[in-house]
């Protein structure tokens, strides 16, 4: 990890950075493996540099960003909540830029209402993606509405903590989404797609009853599994500094986001 | 067919089996005292919910495992059959208790809607009420009590090791190798119980054939 330069946001939170030590210890990254110490104890062979983008699909000037071209987008650091669909929480400091500078760079065409993701896969340096277990479909893949992808909160990530992003971390772009749950941040992006229809998404596909498309943090909708009205803050102590805090609609970014869900049912299009 | 038990000496097969009970609470004892001083990484309350419930399941196993082992390999290990049962039991509840303290902070609303609602915690809940009578009649006195009925009532523990197996399966977002190999464990150990008498007459048909004759001693 290099260190990257960046401006402060006031989109940033200033609640207390989940220590570094924890993000990037405790993830959930199944091309590496189910656990979550795999992804950092299993990625030391995957190589991010170096990497393309490739954006296509509906736009006018589909075309292949290098990473040092993503590196040269203004790039900003925003202090994000971070809510992972298992009820626990972390504050991360990413370092990036609003997806919404990219996509304005390709020109989008009027048809394209969505943007689809898609996660590289390289089994000989992935080593969830071999074996005899195969817990999902690969390549990983997501998506999001296109006025979501525009949303200035909408970011690609290139590090946290003032560093590009450790291979656990989806090394070396991916996406946050600070108002949904971690899984729809999707990592190592190799593509990005402008389509006409909804994507597919990798969790929904595997358990649509349990992971929706739109996976915007809602307390009032449960997983199947467990209840989603509370969440654990990652690195606050041992068993007695670790607090259950509620958690807000939208993961506390209802007024910056309510407003293009406007007349939607959020409990059916969860 | 006793190699195992004649091999103690009879004062230490007894300090054997309370050396076991000692023993068999070092993970809980570690794992807790790893969490309370904040050095369990990332979700040390999971970690930790996660660590008891395993060690039950690996109990619930070793319970299991007793028969088979005789029978096919004759290790008699029957003298740590009730000690492995009941630390098995005992690492059911702490893995309940912990999550009800540590991990819900009895917020007992949320506690019995879990258990209501949720598939795989009514299943694990009901493990946990089905062994409360095995442990209650694990002593002698109930043994001799309850006669037959006891080993009858003690085949529950089948059911209480299916009910963990399934547990923890349905508690993962995908079922891994980890949750494959546990419910593999337990379906071979009950999967042997049918198979047993058949077995265990073949066995007897085989040595009664070979029994040496009084004028060969």
């Amino acid at each position: 990890a290099r260190p990257l330069q960046s401006t402060e946001s006031p989109l940033s939170t200033d609640e207390k950075l989940t220590p570094e030590s924890d993000a990037t210890s405790y993830n959930n990254f199944y091309e590496f493996g189910l656990g979550k110490g795999d992804p950092k104890a299993r990625s030391g062979k995957f190589k991010p540099t170096p990497w393309t983008v490739k954006v296509d699909g509906l736009v006018s000037k589909p075309r292949e960003f290098g990473l040092e071209e993503l590196l040269s987008f203004p790039l900003e650091e925003r202090i994000y909540r971070m809510r992972c669909v298992e009820a626990w929480s972390m504050v991360i400091p990413w370092t990036g830029f609003p997806l919404a500078a990219l996509l304005d760079t390709v020109e989008p065409l009027g048809s394209a209402k969505y943007v689809a993701f898609e996660t590289v896969v390289r089994p000989e340096e992935m080593p969830g993606q071999s074996g005899f277990f195969q817990p999902l479909d690969w390549p990983y893949v997501e998506g999001l509405r296109l006025d979501e992808a525009r949303h200035p909160l909408t970011i690609l990530a290139l590090g946290l903590y003032g560093k590009t992003l450790p291979n656990q971390n989806g090394a070396p772009v991916r996406l946050v989404v600070p108002w949904k749950y971690g899984f729809k941040g999707i990592k190592s992006i190799v593509r990005i797609t402008l389509t006409e229809r909804q994507p597919p998404a990798t969790w929904n596909m595997t358990a649509p009853n349990e992971y929706g498309f739109y996976a915007n943090v809602n307390p009032e909708v449960d997983h199947p599994r467990w209840s989603q009205a509370s969440e654990t803050r990652i690195g606050e102590g041992g068993f007695f500094g670790a607090n259950r805090r509620p958690t807000l609609p939208f993961n506390g970014y209802e007024q910056e986001v309510s407003g293009i869900y406007a007349g939607m049912d959020l409990k059916a299009n969860f | 067919m006793a190699q195992l038990q004649a091999a103690l000496p009879q004062r230490l097969r007894r300090v054997s089996v309370w050396a076991l009970y000692a023993v068999g609470l070092i993970p809980a004892t570690w794992g807790f005292w790893l969490g309370a001083t904040g050095r369990l990484p990332g979700n040390p309350v999971k970690e930790f919910e996660h660590l008891l419930g395993l060690w039950a399941l690996r109990f619930l196993i070793a319970t299991l495992a007793i028969t088979p082992l005789r029978d096919l390999f004759g290790i008699n290990a029957l003298r740590y059959r009730r000690a492995l049962g009941l630390l098995a039991f005992w690492y059911v509840l702490m893995h309940f208790t912990a999550y009800m303290v540590l991990d819900q902070y009895l917020n007992f609303a949320a506690i019995l809607e879990d258990i209501a609602r949720r598939p795989f915690i009514t299943i694990g809940m009901a493990g946990l009420a089905m062994l409360i009578p095995l442990a209650l009649t694990s002593n002698r006195w109930s043994i001799r009590k309850l006669g037959r009925r006891w080993g009858k009532l003690h085949r529950l523990v089948y059911v209480i090791a299916a009910a963990g197996a399934l547990h923890y399966a349905m508690s993962v977002k995908v079922v891994g190798a980890q949750q494959w190999f546990y419910i593999a464990c337990i379906a071979l150990l009950l999967a042997w119980r049918p198979l047993r008498p058949l077995f265990m007459r073949r066995k007897r048909a085989g040595a009664g054939g070979q029994r040496v004759t009084p004028d060969q001693i």
